[in-house]
């Protein structure tokens, strides 16, 4: 009896989901209105930290007060699996119409079709408040061999050292300024004299390498790609080598690097930081929100800007707003991506982030050059910024996670010499890139 | 030797027993402590070096953050919607299916069979594009159904092969004698094999829904409103690009999402129990 009870429940939770299922099946970014409702348009977004996502939610709404013909509902997505999710949007014709994303990924949707071309639809004021080698990192081609822009960059990120100031202090060495940063030998040196007595000089934490390694190899003019004759190659000579020679020396040879910190991601050794284990940590420019978060109250820290080697150049990737290409309303897309990212809110938006905004109204805000939590240090840094050589590589992503990763994971643990990480990289590397370019 | 002195040596001998079930109840509660411990702790106090398992400042700000900044209730409710219509509905589809597949032999039971079996080994990223474009044309894009659908579809198959265990191992003579009794069928099956088989159905209810419950990948390419998506789509939210995330509220919300299964499973489990056919064919 107590089973056809349990059953007789079950069979009415099943009806109940079925009658209160929300939504609908829409179809496109957003269903056609009829005549005299107002325009609705999807805005996926992909904000996490909570400024952020406070920041997004108060930017929509004022939008949404301000234009009652176009309303925007914001829904929020998650970086981790974005892509998969747009994917599969994408080939239903179910895609949001605005979409937040970073521009690697922009390049394959870009090819596919699945992104609208913004280069002859941008507002004057918006691309002239963006430089163009922040435009160049959403140039694409649109697998018809055009060039187009395929999002509005907004955000972007630098490494610079995030660096325990009382050892700073301790160890006598030249606190460097933006106009005048720490060259590679310098930090080197600044390392060796802050590791004594079971404290090191610096952390390298390489469980993620190959982005931070080809980012600071343009700092020694390092590209790791070349293309000739239309075709790419991967490259290692000597200028791709110097930054990982000199990461290395640090681990192995001046013993200045934390070995605990070389197998961690990105944010794991800030424990051990905070608790002086070691002194210098190379880092995004974001990290220094969970530092101002979690130190310990008598922790000092402060942030120094990027180091130097022939250049300061660093490559960049940036995160991005894009226009769906099957978007019924286009046009009130890009109005709201013109508001959204108006100087004002790009600095709302890079504060919440913590991130670097490419408008340059915005990095002239008082938010952004205030010394407080370094970020007068973290805004000078975005003039060293250029396009990431990688980003327009076909194929790179296999080649990161299949060759690369595992390559240089093997020559920082020091199982595998520089001249052999190199060979991997390039007959390997060049093997995945062939299949891209047949 | 007296009954006590046999009782007190009893008693020693089973000590390491106690032991063992206690480090398996520790080993298996462990990551639950971890996370009503995280959850209770504030940002600088999870950066530890040498991390505390009872909270030095016991702080409730990561629920405030958690509920405050997302529909976690709402979320929450849609989840359980969807994972209870998914595992009964898998129940009443399996439950017969399992029966004629365990009682009757033949070429196309074998081949049913066989394509249960090989229905398990598509990855589910192959053929979610397809099952999308399914879905979006039977209008069920961005609705509750449309993931129960998806749900009962991809546990129907391990549900088919837990309950035909099941039903093979409840003895034909039952049957037989409940036939010469007069039962016809639906009568014998009703009445006889049903009740011995509540132990898999539970089972697999559980297995359902806990599957429904969990599911991330369906859910995030099926619904794309805020006001229809379920609690893994919620937890999701917290975590950032690379592996770093905001711990605090994830681990608050992480436990208040462990709840109603804890609590769904505390209900059902005493059916969960063996041995109910034990003795029932016994001369």
């Amino acid at each position: 009896m107590r089973m056809k009870s349990a059953l007789a429940a079950a069979a009415i939770v099943a009806l109940a989901a079925g009658c209160g299922s929300g939504g609908g099946g829409d179809k496109g970014g957003s269903a056609a209105e009829k005549p005299g409702e107002p325009v609705k348009l999807n805005f996926l977004s992909l904000a996490w930290q909570k400024e952020s996502v406070a920041a997004n939610k108060q930017i929509v709404d004022e939008w949404n007060k301000a234009n009652p013909t176009i309303q925007v509902t914001y829904v929020q997505g998650s970086w981790d699996n974005v892509n998969d999710q747009l994917v599969t949007q994408f080939a239903g014709g179910t895609a949001p119409d605005v979409i937040h994303n970073d521009s690697p990924a922009l390049s394959g949707f870009a090819a596919d079709g699945y992104l609208l071309d913004l280069a002859d639809k941008l507002p004057a004021e918006l691309k002239s408040d963006i430089p163009q080698k922040s435009w160049d990192t959403v140039t694409f081609d649109d697998g018809k061999g055009k060039q187009g822009v395929y999002g509005v960059p907004f955000l972007q990120e630098s490494q610079v050292i995030i660096a325990n100031k009382k050892l700073l202090d301790g160890a006598g060495v030249r606190i460097p300024a933006p106009d005048n940063p720490w060259t590679w030998d310098e930090f080197s040196e600044a390392a060796k004299k802050m590791t004594k007595g079971g404290t090191f000089g610096v952390a390298w934490p390489m469980k993620s390498p190959v982005n931070k390694s080809l980012n600071l190899a343009l700092n020694f003019g390092g590209t790791f790609f070349q293309t000739t004759d239309g075709k790419t190659t991967v490259k290692v000579g000597p200028e791709e080598k110097q930054v990982l020679q000199r990461i290395h020396d640090q681990l192995y040879k001046d013993k200045s690097a934390d070995p605990a910190a070389l197998g961690q991601g990105t944010a794991d050794p800030l424990p051990a930081f905070y608790a002086g284990k070691f002194a210098l940590l190379p880092a995004g420019v974001y990290l220094r929100q969970q530092v101002a978060e979690q130190a310990p109250k008598d922790f000092e820290w402060v942030t120094l800007p990027p180091l130097k080697g022939t250049t300061s150049d660093q490559g960049a990737v940036s995160q991005t707003l894009s226009v769906a290409q099957d978007s019924k309303h286009a046009d009130e897309a890009l109005k709201f991506i013109s508001f959204f990212l108006n100087p004002t809110n790009q600095a709302k938006l890079a504060k919440g982030d913590w991130l670097l905004p490419t408008s340059v109204k915005a990095a002239a805000d008082p938010s952004m050059t205030t010394k407080e939590n370094g970020w007068d240090v973290a805004t000078a840094s975005a003039k060293n910024l250029v396009v990431a050589p990688f980003l327009k590589v076909n194929g790179f992503d296999e080649w990161k996670s299949k060759v690369a990763t595992p390559a240089l994971q093997e020559y920082f643990a020091n199982k595998i010499s520089i001249d052999e990480a190199a060979k991997k990289l390039v007959d390997d590397g060049n093997k995945v890139l062939e299949r891209y370019q047949r | 030797m007296t009954v006590t002195t046999r009782g007190k040596a009893a008693g020693v001998r089973r000590v390491p027993q106690y032991l063992a079930l206690l480090a398996y109840i520790v080993f298996l509660a462990f990551p639950l402590l971890w996370l009503l411990s995280t959850a209770l702790k504030t940002p600088r106090e999870m950066a530890l070096a040498d991390p505390t398992w009872i909270p030095r400042e016991p702080t409730l700000a990561n629920f405030a953050d958690a509920f405050g900044e997302q529909d976690l209730v709402g979320a929450a409710v849609r989840s359980l919607v969807v994972a209870l219509a998914s595992s009964v509905v898998t129940v009443l589809i399996s439950l017969p299916a399992a029966y004629a597949m365990a009682r009757y032999r033949g070429l196309v039971n074998r081949i049913a069979i066989g394509w249960v079996l090989v229905s398990q080994v598509f990855p589910f990223i192959l053929i979610i594009i397809p099952l999308f474009m399914i879905l979006r044309d039977l209008e069920l894009v961005n609705t509750l159904p449309g993931l129960v659908v998806v749900h009962v579809t991809f546990t129907l198959p391990f549900a088919l092969w837990m309950l035909q265990g099941y039903v093979r191992a409840v003895p034909a003579e039952l049957e037989e004698a409940a036939a010469v009794d007069g039962a016809g069928r639906i009568r014998t099956i009703a009445g006889v094999v049903a009740p011995l088989l509540a132990p898999g159905v539970v089972a697999t209810l559980l297995f359902a829904f806990i599957s429904s419950w969990n599911e991330f990948l369906f859910a995030l390419v099926i619904l794309q409103d805020p006001d229809v998506m379920t609690l893994p789509l919620t937890l999701v939210r917290f975590t950032g690009p690379e592996g770093v995330a905001r711990l605090g509220p994830l681990a608050a919300a992480s436990l208040m999402a462990t709840i109603p299964s804890l609590i769904f499973f505390a209900i059902i489990q005493r059916r969960l129990k063996s041995g109910l056919m034990a003795g029932a064919v016994k001369g």
